[in-house]
């Protein structure tokens, strides 16, 4: 599991690791919370591009359908194929292997740092 | 026939029989208020929707109101939503884990956000007769009936459980979201009538305990006594003390188990909740909220009121045509409208099943070939079962169990077939 402090956020609860040229997605605890138990998961495929701020995939609970925004431009080099077929990882480890997918990207948009991100959640 | 020489007085007794009443004060519905309104002029507030696909971010009000059990769920780490202007908790950890102990040992609810009018006179059973599409004037002494209060075009106000607690006295249990007109209703309705209606909501609060290991979890709570519990059948209720406190006991409920609903006053809901919570521990009692109360009854085939129910439905296309007893004597409210029945091709309500894991919500299409032929009112991806289920009302002509239709699942087509409800019967 990251360092909270390593990641970056946005405003619609996903979390990024930032590793060179590689952005690993997630959505924060505080979404998983929110959601509840997630029983589905959509993610995009390996190689589809992916342009930020557009719906990429999709996370279902038992209650509610939440939305996977891409948080960066750039291209799909691994989708968590573990959360595919065990969605409860998500709320189990949402920082760590309840990643969703890992994007190859060329700049950076701006993006929360953990006290902003905090700030918006108010937790 | 029905002239104007009601009495809706002043009360504040303690609905329940045994024990002394407590000091409570009731808010009385005052007929003054309501001689302006007819009977099409009720607004009922919008049901707002139990934990639906959008709610999960939404801000709360600004001033929902507390459960008497509020901070006994905040230190038990619930999560709180908004529902029907009340902050009530939608799930303690797991609404998976919630709902799996329902169906396996047993969970307890908070429902306390649920009205409570107490009807009472010489006139009451004549008047729930007339006010209510059921017969109540044939349920015994501390029996229970489910049933509807109509408005005159045979639209559904609101569904009812109703307790007869004395040979003049019923308790009408009504949906939080509805308190106000199902109240107002009934206040007008009581006009000529020697009946008095009146508001108990606030100081009664009502705890659940749904789950095959739930008989002996009240069986052995500390402090609850002469309850008869082995001889309580199904829709049927008894009276005790706890604490020496009067509490009212049904075995009843929303999540198609085996269950209890346990009536308290206000001020005494918190020992109740830990003396159940206390005896349901050695049985896996967990606490529960609304978020595994709605995929419990769901999958058990059970109307929400706001999702399968509302004015603009008629009891007979959700199934609850027998809840209309035609045969009984006398006008009642919404009787001619339920004898003309339902328009040619109203829609009806079905259970829609498919495979995958991608479940149809509320306000879906449901769709055959290139033709919308109805709309999903509930959906989720069934805990117990593992696959997709829905309710949805569509149109007669493909409702019939077997038929193959396609839910159209934010722009993709999944497909459904028609299916009986309920989904999910216990094993008796």
């Amino acid at each position: 599991m990251a360092e909270l402090n390593d990641l970056k956020y946005t405003t619609e609860h996903e979390w990024i690791l930032i590793e060179g040229d590689i952005a690993t997605v997630g959505i924060t605890a505080y979404a998983a919370e929110k959601l509840g138990d997630i029983v589905f998961v959509e993610l995009p495929k390996v190689g589809s591009t992916l342009a930020e701020g557009t719906v990429v995939g999709e996370i279902e609970s038992t209650k509610s359908v939440g939305e996977l925004f891409a948080p960066v431009n750039g291209t799909v080099v691994e989708a968590n194929e573990a959360v595919s077929t065990s969605p409860e990882l998500v709320n189990s480890d949402p920082f760590g292997e309840g990643w969703l997918v890992k994007v190859q990207f060329t700049e950076l948009p701006e993006l929360l740092d953990l006290a902003a991100y905090t700030a918006l959640t108010g937790e | 026939m029905h002239k104007c020489t009601g009495t809706a007085t002043l009360e504040s007794e303690f609905p329940f029989k045994h024990g002394p009443p407590p000091k409570v004060k009731a808010m009385v519905v005052r007929r003054e208020t309501l001689r302006l309104m007819t009977e099409g002029e009720f607004h009922p507030q919008p049901c707002l929707q139990e934990n639906s696909v959008t709610d999960a971010e939404e801000p709360v009000q600004a001033h929902p109101r507390q459960s008497p059990l509020h901070d006994v769920h905040a230190a038990a780490g619930a999560s709180f939503t908004d529902f029907a202007g009340w902050l009530m908790p939608v799930r303690y950890s797991s609404d998976l884990a919630e709902h799996h102990a329902v169906r396996t040992s047993a969970g307890i609810f908070d429902i306390s956000h649920m009205a409570e009018i107490v009807v009472e006179g010489p006139d009451a059973a004549a008047f729930l007769d007339f006010a209510l599409a059921g017969k109540l004037s044939a349920v015994a002494v501390d029996q229970a009936k489910y049933s509807l209060l109509l408005d005159t075009a045979g639209g559904i106000i609101d569904d009812l459980v109703v307790y007869r607690t004395a040979a003049e006295s019923f308790f009408v249990v009504a949906n939080a979201g509805n308190r106000v007109p199902v109240a107002e209703a009934l206040a007008y309705r009581a006009s000529g009538f020697d009946v008095s209606v009146i508001d108990k909501s606030d100081d009664v609060s009502l705890i659940a305990v749904q789950g095959p290991r739930s008989r002996q979890i009240v069986a052995e709570t500390a402090g609850i006594s002469e309850i008869e519990l082995d001889a309580l059948k199904y829709y049927w209720s008894s009276n005790g003390t706890f604490d020496g406190l009067p509490l009212m006991v049904g075995r009843t409920g929303y999540t198609g188990e085996d269950g209890f609903e346990l009536y308290i006053q206000s001020d005494a809901a918190a020992a109740l909740w830990a003396a159940l919570t206390i005896a349901g521990e050695p049985f896996g009692l967990v606490p529960a909220g609304l978020a595994s109360r709605d995929t419990l009854r769901l999958e058990a085939g059970m109307p929400l009121y706001g999702h399968e129910l509302g004015l603009d439905i008629m009891p007979v296309q959700a199934g609850l045509g027998r809840v209309v007893n035609l045969k009984k004597d006398g006008d009642f409210v919404g009787r001619q409208a339920s004898e003309e029945g339902a328009r040619d091709g109203a829609r009806v309500l079905v259970g829609l099943v498919s495979e995958g894991k991608r479940a149809g919500r509320a306000g879906y299409a449901v769709v055959d070939g290139d033709f919308e032929v109805g709309s999903i009112t509930s959906g989720a991806l069934s805990p117990t079962l593992g696959y997709p289920i829905a309710m949805a009302y569509v149109d007669p002509g493909v409702s019939e169990p077997g038929t193959a239709l396609a839910i159209d699942v934010r722009g993709s087509r999944v497909a459904a077939s028609v299916v009986a409800l309920p989904f999910y019967k216990r094993e008796v």
